[in-house]
C-alpha cells in the first residue's frame, strides 16, 4: 500500500534495525537474571495459590524462604522439583507445609537439576494444558458469537467493589462496549506480592487478584452471550508482580493486559532492571495464551509535551515491538499504545494528532494499536470534554484504532458513572458509524502540513532510536529521555528481589511457551 | 397599546438564584441516573426527585435505557432557593498564585537556592494519590508535580509513612516545608493523625523552622489552620499553589 504520509521505508527500516539491536542488547541482560516476582510465577504456573494464616500468599512464603536461604540463583523449578522428588508432595502441599512451618524446602536433600525438571514435567505439562483450554475457549467464543469491530470501544470500571464493578461492566457491555478494564486500586503496582480473594474496597479502583478476575470474567461471559458480541477483559500486568499477573491473567482468560516495562519505571519508580526482567516473562505469558499487550507510551505524554515529544512515543513504540518478537508475540497481540494530548489550543492540532496516528498505522499496520483520549487537557468542562473527545474519536476510525480507550467527559473529576460510560460509548458509535470509511476516501495534501508532521516524527524517532542503540536502554532512562523523567539503574523500587542465575536454572515454562505448541 | 419597559431585572445580591435567560429564572439542568426500568414511571420519578431537591416545574428533556434496570434522565427545573451573596466568607489561602515557570524563577531571585520539600501520606493512609499529584514528575490534571521544578528538591515518601519518619527524614534534609496528604477520612483518623504531627514538630522544637502544609479530598484551609498548620489545600489544588505558598511563606518568614 503506498504511503498516504509519503514516508521514507528506508528510515522505517532503519528505525526498526535500532530497536532491534537495542531489544537483543537489554535481552541479553535479562537473560541472565531472574527476580522474585518471576520466581513467584513459576511456583503460581505449578498450581500453588493460597495465603498463610497471616494472608501472606503461598508463593510469597515458598520465594522468601529460598532467597533467605541463598537458594533463588538456582529458581524455583528446581526447588519444587526437588522438594516434590524428595517428598512425595504435590505443589500445593508442598507450599501449605511451609506456611504452616512444617517444611523448609532449602534443607532438604538435593537431587540433580536434570531430576528436578524432569519431576515437574508433568506439572508444567497440565498447567500449559489449562492455559490452552482457556485460549480454545476464547476462540470457541469469537467463532460462535463474535465479536464488536474495531476500533473496539474499551471502557473502565472502577468502583473499588468487584461486585459493583460487575454491574457497571455488564451495563457498559449493554451500552456497546467490547473490552472492559477494571482499574486497579491505588497503589497495587506497589505491592511485591498480589492481594488473595474477592475484594471490595479499593480507592481508584478494584484490587487485581485472581478471585476478582474469575468473577468478572463469568460476568463478562454472561453477558457475551445475553449481547451476542464476546466481551474482552482487560487488567494490568504491570507493577512489582508483572509477570504473576500475566499468570493470573492466562488461567483466568483475560484478553487484554497493560504491560510495559518502562511505564513501571518512569511513573512508578520501579527498578529498571527488575521490571525488564520481570516484563520478559510476563510477555512469554502473554503471547502464549493469545492476550493483547498495551504498551504505556501514552503516558509519557502526560508529562511530557505530545507535540514536542511525540517522536518519544514513536520510538518507544519500535522497542516494545521488537520486545514482543524476543517474547514470540504475535503482531495481532501488539497493543502498541499512544495517545490525543496535545494541548487543544494549538492552532491545527487536529491536524498533528491525524498525522501521529496515522502514521502509527502505517508502520505498525497488523498491530493491534492502542489509542488513549486526552486526559492531560481534560479540566471538569463536561461539556467541551465530550467535543475533545469526540475529536479523538474521529481520529482513530479515520486511521485504523484498533483499541480505543473512550474518553470520559468527566475525566478529571471522578472515575466514571454509569451514565458518563453510555455518553461515552453513544460518542464512539456515533462518530465511528457517521464516518467509518473515512480513511479510504482521503488522501493528504503532497509535502502539507499532515505529511510533513508525519515525516519529521518518525526522522527524529530514527535519530533517537541510533543515539539509544550506541548507548544502551538503561543509559537512556537515566538521561530522562523518555517523558522527561529520569530513574537511576540502581534506585526505584524491587532492586533487591533481582538476581543473577547460577549455573543450572531452569525456568520450564519459558521455554515451552515460546518453542512449544500454541 | 401597553407601554413596553425596557428595563431588566438587576440582581438582588443578597437574594441570589441561577440565572437561564432571564433574571431570577432559577434554571438548572441536572443529568442523573435511577436504578430503575426505563419507562413512563422512571421519568415521573425522575421529575418527583428533582422537585424533592428544590426545582420547580420539573421537565425531564430526554431519558435512556442503559439497560439491566438503569435509566438516565437529564431534567430541567427552576431552582426555588436563594443564597445571600453579601454574606459569603470563605477562608482562603492567601498567596499569589505562580505557574511552574514563575515559580522557579522566584527561586533564583528570591531565595537563590535548592528548596527542599518533603512529603508523605503518613499514619495508616496507604493512599499515594495525593501526594503523587503533587510531587511526582507527573503531577495532576496536566499540573506538574513538584519534582519537575527546577530550583525544588521534591522528596516524595510514599504512603504509610510515620509522622516520625518525616521528620527525621526532614531534619535529615534541612526541608524547608513538610507536605501530608490524608486521603482517608473515616472516623476523622485524619484529624488525629495530623494533630500528632504538630505535637511532634513542636516537642522537636521544629514546628517554627519548616512550613507545614497539608492536604486532601477532605481537608480545608480552615481546618488546617484549626489544627496548627500553615495551610491546607482540597481539592482542585495542585503543584504551583503548594509550591507558590510555601515559596513566599519562605520570604514571608525569612527561612531562606
Amino acid at each position: 500500500m503506498k504511503s498516504k504520509l509519503n514516508l521514507d521505508q528506508a528510515v522505517i527500516t532503519e528505525a526498526r534495525a535500532y530497536a532491534a539491536s537495542i531489544a537483543r542488547n537489554m535481552q541479553e541482560f535479562i537473560e541472565k537474571h531472574t527476580t522474585v516476582s518471576t520466581e513467584r510465577t513459576v511456583v503460581r504456573l505449578l498450581g500453588v495459590d493460597g495465603v498463610d494464616d497471616v494472608e501472606t500468599p503461598l508463593p510469597n512464603v515458598l520465594v522468601d524462604q529460598v532467597k533467605d536461604a541463598g537458594g533463588l540463583p538456582k529458581g524455583m523449578a528446581y526447588w519444587i522439583g526437588n522438594a516434590m522428588i524428595q517428598t512425595g508432595l504435590s505443589p500445593q502441599e508442598i507450599a501449605e507445609k511451609t506456611a504452616l512451618g512444617e517444611l523448609d524446602i532449602t534443607k532438604l536433600p538435593l537431587a540433580s537439576a536434570k531430576d528436578a525438571e524432569e519431576k515437574i514435567k508433568p506439572v508444567v505439562a497440565e498447567s500449559l494444558a489449562r492455559i490452552r483450554q482457556q485460549t480454545e475457549k476464547r476462540n470457541e467464543y469469537l467463532r460462535t458469537i463474535g465479536e464488536g469491530r474495531r476500533p473496539y470501544i474499551y471502557v473502565i470500571v472502577a468502583t473499588g467493589n468487584i461486585y459493583e464493578d460487575v454491574v457497571q461492566a455488564q451495563a457498559a457491555a449493554r451500552q456497546g462496549a467490547d473490552i472492559i478494564a477494571v482499574i486497579r486500586t491505588t497503589a497495587q503496582s506497589l505491592l511485591d506480592y498480589v492481594p488473595y480473594g474477592p475484594t471490595t474496597e479499593g480507592f481508584g479502583g478494584t484490587y487485581a487478584t485472581q478471585e476478582n478476575f474469575k468473577i468478572m470474567r463469568k460476568a463478562l461471559d454472561e453477558v457475551g452471550e445475553e449481547v451476542g458480541r464476546y466481551i474482552r477483559l482487560c487488567n494490568y500486568s504491570s507493577g512489582m508482580c508483572m509477570p504473576e499477573i500475566a499468570a493470573m491473567g492466562a488461567i483466568e482468560r483475560l484478553d487484554v493486559m497493560l504491560n510495559d516495562a518502562l511505564y513501571g519505571i518512569l511513573f512508578r519508580d520501579i527498578n529498571m532492571q527488575r521490571t525488564l526482567i520481570d516484563q520478559f516473562f510476563s510477555r512469554v505469558i502473554i503471547g502464549y495464551c493469545g492476550i493483547i499487550f498495551n504498551s504505556g507510551e501514552d503516558n509519557y505524554l502526560t508529562t511530557a509535551d505530545a507535540y514536542e515529544e511525540a517522536h518519544t512515543v514513536l520510538a518507544s513504540q519500535f522497542i516494545n515491538e521488537q520486545f514482543a518478537v524476543l517474547a514470540n508475540i504475535s503482531e495481532g497481540q501488539m497493543g502498541l499504545g499512544h495517545a490525543f494530548e496535545m494541548d487543544p489550543d494549538i492552532e491545527n492540532g487536529f491536524l498533528y494528532e491525524l498525522a501521529q496516528a496515522i502514521m502509527a498505522k502505517e508502520i505498525f499496520p497488523n498491530a493491534s494499536l492502542k489509542y488513549m483520549p486526552p486526559t492531560k487537557f481534560m479540566t471538569g468542562n463536561i461539556f467541551k470534554g465530550n467535543v475533545q473527545d469526540a475529536l479523538f474519536n474521529l481520529i482513530a476510525v479515520w486511521s485504523g484504532q484498533s483499541l480505543q480507550l473512550l474518553g470520559m467527559l468527566t475525566e478529571a473529576i471522578h472515575t466514571p458513572h454509569m451514565h458518563d460510560r453510555y455518553l461515552a460509548i453513544e460518542n464512539a458509535s456515533y462518530i465511528f458509524n457517521n464516518a467509518r470509511a473515512l480513511g479510504e476516501e482521503v488522501q493528504f495534501k503532497e509535502g502539507g502540513i499532515i505529511q510533513q508532521r508525519a515525516q519529521k516524527v518518525l526522522a527524529d524517532a530514527a535519530v533517537l532510536l541510533k543515539t539509544i542503540e550506541k548507548e544502551g536502554l538503561f543509559y537512556t532512562i537515566e538521561q530522562g529521555k523518555f517523558g522527561g523523567v529520569k530513574r537511576a539503574r540502581d534506585g526505584g523500587k524491587g532492586l533487591a528481589g533481582v538476581c543473577a542465575k547460577a549455573e543450572g536454572y531452569f525456568n520450564p515454562f519459558i521455554s515451552m511457551m515460546l518453542g512449544g505448541e500454541k | 397599546m401597553a407601554a413596553v419597559s425596557t428595563e431588566i431585572s438587576k440582581v438582588d445580591l443578597t437574594k441570589v438564584k441561577p440565572y437561564g435567560d432571564t433574571m431570577n429564572d432559577g434554571m438548572v439542568e441536572t443529568a442523573f441516573t435511577l436504578p430503575v426500568p426505563y419507562g413512563e414511571e422512571a421519568s415521573e420519578a425522575a421529575k418527583q426527585l428533582v422537585k424533592k431537591m428544590g426545582l420547580d416545574e420539573p421537565a425531564v428533556v430526554y431519558s435512556h435505557d442503559m439497560g439491566g434496570g438503569y435509566t438516565f434522565f437529564v431534567v430541567y427545573g427552576k431552582c426555588q432557593h436563594t443564597v445571600d451573596f453579601t454574606s459569603i466568607k470563605v477562608t482562603k489561602v492567601e498567596v499569589e498564585i505562580m505557574d511552574r515557570l514563575e515559580c522557579q524563577k522566584f527561586i533564583e531571585e528570591n531565595i537563590k537556592r535548592d528548596v527542599v520539600i518533603v512529603g508523605a501520606s503518613t499514619g495508616t493512609d496507604a493512599h499515594t494519590v495525593g501526594i503523587d499529584a503533587i510531587m511526582n514528575m507527573k503531577g495532576f490534571h496536566g499540573h506538574y508535580g513538584l519534582e519537575r521544578y527546577k530550583g525544588i528538591e521534591a522528596v516524595n515518601m510514599g504512603s504509610q509513612v510515620p509522622n516520625e519518619a518525616v521528620i527525621a527524614k526532614a531534619v535529615e534534609l534541612k526541608a524547608d516545608a513538610i507536605l501530608v496528604s490524608q486521603t482517608v477520612t473515616q472516623k476523622d483518623v485524619h484529624i488525629a493523625n495530623l494533630t500528632n504531627m504538630v505535637e511532634l514538630l513542636e516537642a522537636e522544637g521544629l514546628r517554627d523552622k519548616v512550613i507545614l502544609v497539608c492536604g486532601g479530598p477532605r481537608i480545608s484551609h480552615e481546618l488546617a489552620q484549626e489544627l496548627g498548620y500553615d495551610a491546607g489545600f482540597g481539592p482542585h489544588s495542585y503543584a504551583e499553589h503548594v509550591a507558590s505558598f510555601v515559596l513566599t511563606e519562605m520570604v514571608k518568614r525569612e527561612l531562606k
